[in-house]
């Protein structure tokens, strides 16, 4: 038990913000909004608004994490391929510290119907397109927002892997492509897997830019857990859809997860 | 070789694009972010007149330093800990730890802020300061358990075979191996910091006030030109530090290198 | 080791000698004594030189904190916790703070310059006597709308949105009594309507203009439609004046059918430490000079029936932004629903949202 005295902060963080937040959210999920104890909430969840959004939620937070890593990953593999390369990874991350708002604020400018991007359409002769409040500009931007999360483990695995390897595969006459398929891709897995989980987890639970950018044409859970908290004020609700976040958390990090452990200890 | 060039090339165009934008027209005498009309540094003057402004941003970077340092130093003990647990307990704790990544930001503020009402906590420096804390705690333990699974067990069973104690285990074998995941996870919890603005939004009270919730509250007229004069001066430092940053410990593992 | 130890005292030294510097600015200008009044109000919705006129004439120091819902700004202060000396709510929530006891009653006798208050203002049913609130700002919900882009076409009531030529051209506030109301009146039902035919009703007829809508959105609605990113807005009567400053295509209409009516009120709520003072701001805020030039720089009606004289005669006259009682009589002000009415509000607004196309 010594052992584990050095962590009594974690151990007091883990209590008093996350497990005391838990038990509060499932407590609240458990009243009505007029505050009587009702499973009423459970039922909403299941009709088909509810589940709809719930699919909805997923799917997006899908197609982001797909774009998110074919994208990241050759900048990954890129990068380490730079002189500089630390520098290059800080200079990934370092957009990030600039406001959220200011840079949806940006992009609204951005994608408008006379902004930047429109008028190099309309110079290429592509013709002007609606941007904002689309699909694309949606996803877009939120694979903009979350690649740093996504670039930085798989740049990791990616230092790790053993450069001998890789000529070792060379030598015996693999080609490029079945090198990376057979050697790189499976040995940066764990990379990979780390970066979804970051882009994945949060993106299931995005809210402003639901209205921002997709002008509320995209609905995931984390908007209506927001609209449930600040407009509606029915808490239960809101808690129970956090309820089921945690439990799709849980779920994800179980898929996922590091079954190496094991055979590690 | 070329096309990778590129590549690179263009995903940083992209990325810095709208920052490009912003600091385009902090330039604007129009006023709004578009139309650019004529060249002004109006706004920056305006910057340096508005002290509430001005102590906005140093409490936001006093909060960042000092939550995402705070939030490191546990996170570690926490990383080493679930590091140490049973195999069992290893699921549970990771699941724990995430919690609060994968929440939204909305109920998290929420609930700390009945959690604060309860202890009885005044909402100002010290409630922002703890909920930033919090919420960055699970990133700096998942920045840094890999490193620590990636390190071979043996090690620490051989400087223990040499009669190392827990706390030399700790100091000279564990830390100095798990060092960049020390300060990939502080970096990224002065990320989440910096951008938090959920639930800094509805901890925060008594005139204390971050950046992200100021620029959010000013957003209703359509954000001043101010902000982006302000941004653009942040962006350009924070760009200096890093440079600087990179060239000192690039100095340092040179010479590290000599010796 | 040695680079871990490095960092954290680096970043403590920067981090404290900030603190330093943060507090020496503070207390050289006066700010955390005792002498502070905090005002809890919406962005950018007072003009920041009658706060340094305020400062200087009484020496208080004023902290101005703003929150961006009723609904957060209740939660707030129901919790506790934070000083607010002022805070300035929508007439439902106020009829929703008294029930929940938030508010503190307002001393009339310090506040003299309530009888430069229109008396259509005062007296109103959600707060009776004027007990706990003191009038601020009203105004209408209206359309916005842009002459050039649709071509010289006219819109005068609710019921013209559903025009099929204005195929995505429509954007709308983020605000379910807002939306659901435009359908309701639409359909020439109350918009405090809490019949759950008529309600259903109304969100069918809104899934019919779905393909009119664009997005839905925030406070970006000024920006876009000032930019021209769309040709129609429904918004606030403040709002659209700002627009229309910023874009002379655009024209804004209370619909004939009817719309709401509401009303900002400044109210001392529980949680007010410097009374005295808040009693000093509300009567500071409705000195009619005060009144007007507040007036001029946030864009919404005043109240302030003295004020009125100092405003730009251009400005007072127009029925757009102020309505004459005759037409200001079809409007109506929201009533507190009730939780469950309201719930039930959201709930038919969010699959309005859902609706696909």
């Amino acid at each position: 038990m010594r052992r584990y005295a050095y962590a009594i902060p974690y151990w007091l963080w883990i209590g008093l913000f996350v497990v005391a937040p838990i038990i509060l959210i499932i407590y609240y999920s458990f009243f009505d909004i007029e505050g009587h104890f009702s499973l009423v909430n459970y039922q909403t969840f299941f009709t088909p608004v509810y589940l709809r959004m719930t699919v909805n939620s997923f799917w997006y937070a899908f197609l982001i994490t797909a774009c998110s890593l074919l994208i990241a990953y050759p900048t990954a593999y890129l990068l380490t391929k730079t002189k500089h390369k630390q520098l290059w990874l800080l200079l990934i991350i370092l957009p990030t510290w600039v406001n959220l708002l200011l840079k949806a604020y940006a992009f609204l400018g951005l994608f408008g119907t006379y902004g930047a991007v429109n008028a190099l359409f309309e110079t290429i002769g592509i013709g002007t397109k609606q941007l904002l409040f689309t699909d694309f500009s949606f996803v877009f931007v939120s694979v903009y927002i979350f690649i740093p999360f996504m670039i930085l483990p798989i740049f990791n695995a990616l230092e790790k892997l053993n450069p001998s390897l890789i000529d070792a595969s060379r030598d015996l006459g693999a080609s490029e492509w079945t090198t990376f398929r057979r050697v790189i891709f499976p040995l940066t897995l764990d990379g990979v897997k780390a970066g979804c989980q970051a882009v994945f987890i949060p993106s299931l639970s995005l809210f402003m830019l639901t209205r921002l950018i997709a002008g509320n044409r995209v609905i995931t859970l984390g908007t209506a857990v927001e609209q449930h908290f600040l407009v509606t004020q029915n808490w239960g609700m809101g808690a129970t859809i956090a309820v089921f976040l945690m439990i799709a958390m849980a779920g994800i990090m179980a898929l996922t997860g590091n079954r190496k452990w094991g055979v590690r200890q | 070789m070329k096309v990778s060039r590129l590549y690179l090339a263009f995903v940083f165009f992209v990325l810095y694009m709208p920052i490009f934008y912003l600091i385009y027209y902090s330039f604007n005498s129009g006023g709004t972010m578009h139309h650019f009309e004529s060249f002004t540094l109006d706004w920056y003057k305006d910057v340096f007149a508005d002290t509430r402004l001005l102590i906005i941003v140093l409490h936001t970077m006093i909060i960042a330093l000092l939550s995402s340092s705070l939030a490191t130093i546990i996170g570690v003990l926490g990383a080493i800990a679930i590091y140490y647990a049973k195999h069992r307990w290893k699921q549970t704790l990771l699941t724990l730890n995430n919690v609060l990544i994968v929440s939204p930001d909305v109920m998290i503020g929420a609930s700390f802020l009945i959690l604060f009402t309860i202890a009885g906590i005044r909402l100002g420096f010290t409630s922002v300061l703890l909920s930033h804390i919090a919420f960055s705690i699970p990133i700096v333990v998942l920045m840094i358990l890999p490193k620590l699974q990636e390190m071979s067990p043996t090690l620490i069973d051989a400087a223990r075979d040499l009669g190392a104690n827990e706390w030399n285990v700790l100091t000279k074998v564990i830390l100095p191996y798990i060092t960049p995941g020390i300060f990939a996870g502080f970096f990224m919890a002065l990320t989440y910091s910096l951008d938090d603005f959920a639930v800094t939004f509805f901890v925060t009270g008594n005139g204390f006030s971050t950046l992200s919730v100021e620029i959010y509250s000013r957003a209703r007229q359509g954000i001043s030109l101010s902000v982006n004069a302000l941004s653009t001066l942040l962006f350009l430092f924070t760009l200096v530090l890093v440079v600087v940053y990179y060239v000192i410990t690039q100095r340092a593992s040179v010479k590290g290198g000599q010796e | 080791m040695k680079k871990i130890l490095s960092l954290f005292l680096l970043v403590w030294l920067i981090a404290f000698s900030l603190l330093y510097v943060t507090k020496t600015i503070e207390s050289s200008k006066g700010y955390g004594g005792a002498n502070t009044l905090t005002i809890y109000n919406w962005g950018d919705y007072i003009d920041p030189a009658l706060i340094k006129k305020f400062e200087k004439e009484t020496g208080f120091k004023v902290i101005y904190q703003t929150f961006d819902s009723n609904e957060a700004m209740m939660t707030k202060i129901a919790q506790g916790g934070t000083t607010f000396d002022v805070a300035v709510p929508s007439e439902y929530a106020i009829s929703k703070m008294k029930e929940e006891g938030l508010l503190l009653p307002i001393d009339h006798s310090k506040i003299p310059n309530l009888r430069y208050i229109d008396k259509r203002f005062l007296d109103l049913s959600f707060d009776p006597g004027n007990e706990y609130s003191i009038p601020y700002f009203w105004g209408t919900v209206g359309i916005v709308y842009n002459r050039a882009l649709l071509g010289g076409k006219e819109i005068t009531s609710w019921n013209d949105l559903w025009d099929p030529s204005f195929k995505n051209q429509i954007l709308l506030v983020d605000g379910a009594r807002e939306i659901m109301g435009m359908a309701l009146n639409s359909l020439h039902y109350s918009l405090n309507d809490t019949n759950k035919t008529h309600l259903q009703q109304a969100k069918q007829k809104l899934d019919a203009l779905t393909p009119n809508v664009k997005a839905i959105v925030g406070d970006e609605i000024k920006m876009l439609l000032a930019n021209e990113e769309a040709a129609i807005g429904i918004v606030w009567s403040g709002d659209a004046a700002e627009m229309m400053w910023e874009n002379e295509r655009l024209d804004y209409v209370i619909p004939k059918e009817g719309t709401n009516l509401w009303f900002d009120n400044m109210v001392i709520p529980k949680t007010a430490k410097n009374i005295e003072g808040a009693h000093q701001f509300i009567n500071f805020m409705l000195d009619p000079k005060n009144a007007a030039q507040n007036a001029e720089y946030v864009g919404y009606s005043t109240p302030n029936k003295k004020a009125l004289e100092y405003l730009p005669k251009e400005m007072v006259e127009d029925e757009r932004f102020y309505p004459s009682e005759q037409l200001a009589s079809k409007l109506e002000v929201y009533e507190n629903l009730g939780k469950n009415m309201l719930a039930y509000y959201n709930e038919l607004f969010l699959q309005f949202k859902m609706h696909r196309k």
